[in-house]
């Protein structure tokens, strides 16, 4: 019997600046694919004034020497200028935004509105029997937030996978 | 001076901008514009293929033997999907080619329009870059990109999807050079303080062995002198991988022979025996490491690699030097200055030892012709010459790497990476294109000619002496091996039923055939290929149950090699078999 082989996984924050063009998200996402590597998130924008260079935030998990192909990989592609570790960088932010819809009545609705108090949530939309919570955090804050929000009317959760920067006074 | 031109204009002013020679193609409806701004313009050659695949396998035939890019003109759709084999072939090779395909109209675009296809999003994954050209104003400074990037760095296939109004739209053209984007800029030379660890780890090695690869010959000749001036510095014995031969010469005292799987004893031994790999512009392939976890266990590897992607990619090295093989060669020969070699004879005299098990000895045949001996004859009848093998893929491949011997780069065309069936004719013809007055052969396969026959038609009306020396075993012989030792002579699909008459066939294209049926017809059928002007089919009947050998099954270790001789149990376990 042949068995396929696991290892141990790590998870990483790659920041990657690429020119803005067609197909360039394609090519990223399809060197994932074809390479056998996971995205867990993945988050797009143009970052400068003439919409010439996008800012991508990778999530992914795999082997070290997995991570320090993607890294590789990236480089490689000619519209990417540069890739950025945060996980290797060192200390460095990452938020989330999500909005998740919960709706109930009574104990439930007053409770979803109190914990949305404790987390920081704002509401954004309100009806007589629901809410849309705004929430930005770190993913395990959003997480949480998630898991209680289940018990209490959880409809639906939209979020934008997380955006990463390096701390202190220096570009990455 | 600057005037307003068609965008297939604008499009062929750059080719020739470019210095292009030959323009490998097919026409169709999506590329007629370029096909009519061709028409009549004497400086570029446009080689009317048979076949898609045929105009990449060419021009990467022109590429590899030259060192100067190759350039294939394709229509869209099918045109553009025939061609993407080739394309992949040359990204797994890093052959250095520019693939223009014509599009349907941008505002056809995404309407599944009559032979559309997303050329783009196909060739993705097979190209080093592509583009699609929406503006004829974009076209001279996207094509001018494209060929720095094919040619730079690590060489490679890039595509320009042109759509059909954008050639015949006009843009300004200038004479002015480009303003390059210089966004690409690989990396060519190491660190001097690397250099300097690299020297220190030569200097103190007792067993180095040098692992050479395609990337010397694609770094160029100078590279190739190198290596050699390197290697005599040093004294460390040489291997090479397939796609590295020739870059150091096959008569050497210090030649190894090939590597990997069907690579010498001496070769395979010295390097799970060495206490130093060099790997110059080599990748650690499967087909060269065997079991990943058993490979050259003891010892310390430098890896030479312009794609910095290559390093650590299978085997983790000790220390990367990332850039130019010739370059890094040359700062290492510098570095190395005026040093005295090691006294390497232990290791040698242990090397001796492995050598004398005479790997690539086969046994003798009174009834067929055997094919390494085939390829021995076709070596020493036109070694003389200086020829350019090119190959198709199977056993007599494997046979043509072992007994065909090279000396000098450039002059051994195969598929190596993608292992494409079909390359061999095409690629010849390119060769042949590029080097006129050179004898180029492809030494083929039963099976594999007739993957791009057609191509021969291509030979005929350019009037291309190429010569096609095909070893006949009347099978798929590298799969029926395969069946023999891992699925106990269960021969699946692999007999080459109903095979034309090769002789008859030559002759139908205009070119001669010539049928080898035996030991005695041999050399004077060599002599008789060589001594005809035009084109030649050898229809060499060789035994047909003949084995590759030296061997390393799949998922086995070097010092695992089965040898002419050794007992084979012609089954594998489930995890071997699920190896490639
Ligand atoms: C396009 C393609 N299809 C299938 C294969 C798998 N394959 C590898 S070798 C081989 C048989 C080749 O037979 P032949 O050309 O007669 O060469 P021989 O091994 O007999 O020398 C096959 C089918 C391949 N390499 N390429
Ligand atoms: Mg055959």
């Amino acid at each position: 019997m042949m068995q396929i082989k696991q290892e141990v996984e790590e998870r990483h924050v790659l920041t990657v600046m690429v020119d803005n063009e067609a197909g360039i998200l394609a090519k990223i996402a399809g060197l994932f694919t074809a390479r056998g590597y996971n995205i867990d998130s993945l988050t797009v924008a143009d970052i400068t004034e003439n919409h010439s260079v996008s800012r991508i935030t990778i999530v992914t998990h795999g082997p070290p020497s997995q991570i320090d192909q993607i890294h590789a990989q990236l480089e490689r592609l000619v519209p990417v200028h540069k890739v950025v570790d945060l996980t290797e960088a060192g200390p460095h932010v990452q938020r989330e935004l999500a909005l998740i819809k919960v709706a109930g009545v009574g104990e439930k609705r007053v409770e979803a509105l109190r914990v949305a108090d404790v987390f920081r949530a704002k509401a954004v939309d309100t009806t007589t029997s629901s809410f849309v919570f705004e929430l930005t955090g770190s993913p395990e804050k959003i997480d949480s937030f998630v898991a209680i929000m289940r018990e209490l009317g959880l409809v639906e959760v939209g979020r934008t996978g997380i955006v990463a920067m390096m701390r202190g006074a220096e570009e990455a | 001076m600057s005037d307003e031109r068609s965008g297939a204009n604008i499009l062929v002013e750059s080719l020739v901008r470019q210095g292009v020679e030959f323009v490998f193609g097919y026409p169709g409806g999506a590329v007629l514009p370029i096909y009519d701004a061709l028409f009549g313009d004497e400086r570029l050659r446009h080689i009317l293929v048979r076949h898609e695949a045929g105009a990449a396998h060419a021009a990467e035939g022109y590429a590899r033997s030259t060192g100067k890019p190759g350039v294939v003109l394709v229509t869209s759709g099918p045109g553009a999907t025939n061609a993407i084999t080739g394309i992949a072939d040359a990204y797994m090779d890093s052959i250095p080619l520019v693939v223009i395909s014509g599009q349907v109209a941008t505002n056809l675009i995404g309407s599944d329009g009559f032979q559309e296809a997303d050329t783009v999003g196909i060739s993705r994954h097979c190209t080093k870059h592509n583009y699609l050209v929406k503006d004829p104003a974009d076209l001279a400074a996207v094509i001018d990109e494209a060929f720095q990037i094919a040619t730079t760095g690590r060489p490679g296939p890039v595509l320009i999807d042109i759509p059909k109004n954008v050639q015949v739209a006009t843009a300004t053209w200038s004479d002015a050079p480009i303003q390059r984007r210089d966004r690409y800029v690989p990396r060519l030379r190491a660190d001097t303080n690397e250099i300097a660890e690299a020297i220190e780890m030569i200097a103190s090695a007792r067993a180095p062995v040098l692992y050479t690869g395609g990337g010397v010959i694609n770094s160029g000749p100078h590279a190739t002198a190198l290596l050699r001036e390197l290697q005599a510095k040093t004294g460390a014995p040489v291997t090479s991988t397939l796609m590295g031969l020739g870059a150091f010469p096959a008569d050497h005292a210090d030649w190894l022979g090939m590597l990997g799987m069907h690579g010498t004893y001496e070769a395979n031994l010295a390097m799970n025996q060495a206490d130093l790999i060099v790997c110059v512009g080599a990748r650690f392939d499967d087909r060269v490491t065997g079991r990943l976890d058993a490979f050259a266990p003891n010892s310390k590897k430098i890896h030479i690699d312009i794609d910095r992607a290559s390093i650590n990619k299978i085997v983790p090295v000790d220390l990367p030097l990332v850039g130019d093989c010739g370059e890094i060669l040359s700062q290492l020969l510098e570095a190395w200055g005026t040093r005295a070699p090691q006294d390497l004879s232990g290791w040698k005299t242990r090397i001796d030892t492995w050598r004398e098990r005479n790997s690539l000895a086969y046994p003798g045949n009174t009834a067929a012709i055997m094919p390494q001996h085939a390829v021995e004859r076709l070596f020493e009848l036109t070694k003389a010459k200086d020829p350019i093998i090119a190959t198709e893929v199977g056993q007599h491949q494997m046979w043509a790497a072992q007994y065909f011997h090279f000396f000098g780069p450039n002059k051994w065309l195969t598929s190596g990476g993608l292992g494409t069936m079909g390359y061999g004719l095409p690629a010849a013809i390119g060769a042949q294109l590029g080097n006129p007055d050179s004898l180029v052969i492809d030494i083929a396969g039963d099976a594999s000619i007739q993957m791009n026959i057609q191509e021969m038609g291509t030979a005929s009306q350019y009037r291309l002496p190429v010569k096609v020396f095909i070893l006949n075993n009347e099978w798929m012989g590298m799969v029926r091996q395969w069946q023999e030792l891992t699925y106990e002579s269960r021969y699946s699909n692999s007999y080459s039923s109903s095979l034309p008459d090769f002789v008859t066939l030559a002759e139908a294209y205009g070119w001669k055939g010539i049928r080898i049926e035996n030991e005695g017809q041999l050399d004077a059928g060599i002599e008789e290929m060589m001594a005809y002007q035009g084109p030649v089919i050898v229809d060499c009947r060789v035994a047909k149950e003949s084995n590759c050998f030296p061997m390393i099954p799949s998922g086995a270790a070097h010092t695992e090699m089965i040898l002419y001789g050794d007992a084979v149990a012609g089954t594998l376990d489930d995890a071997a078999k699920a190896l490639v």
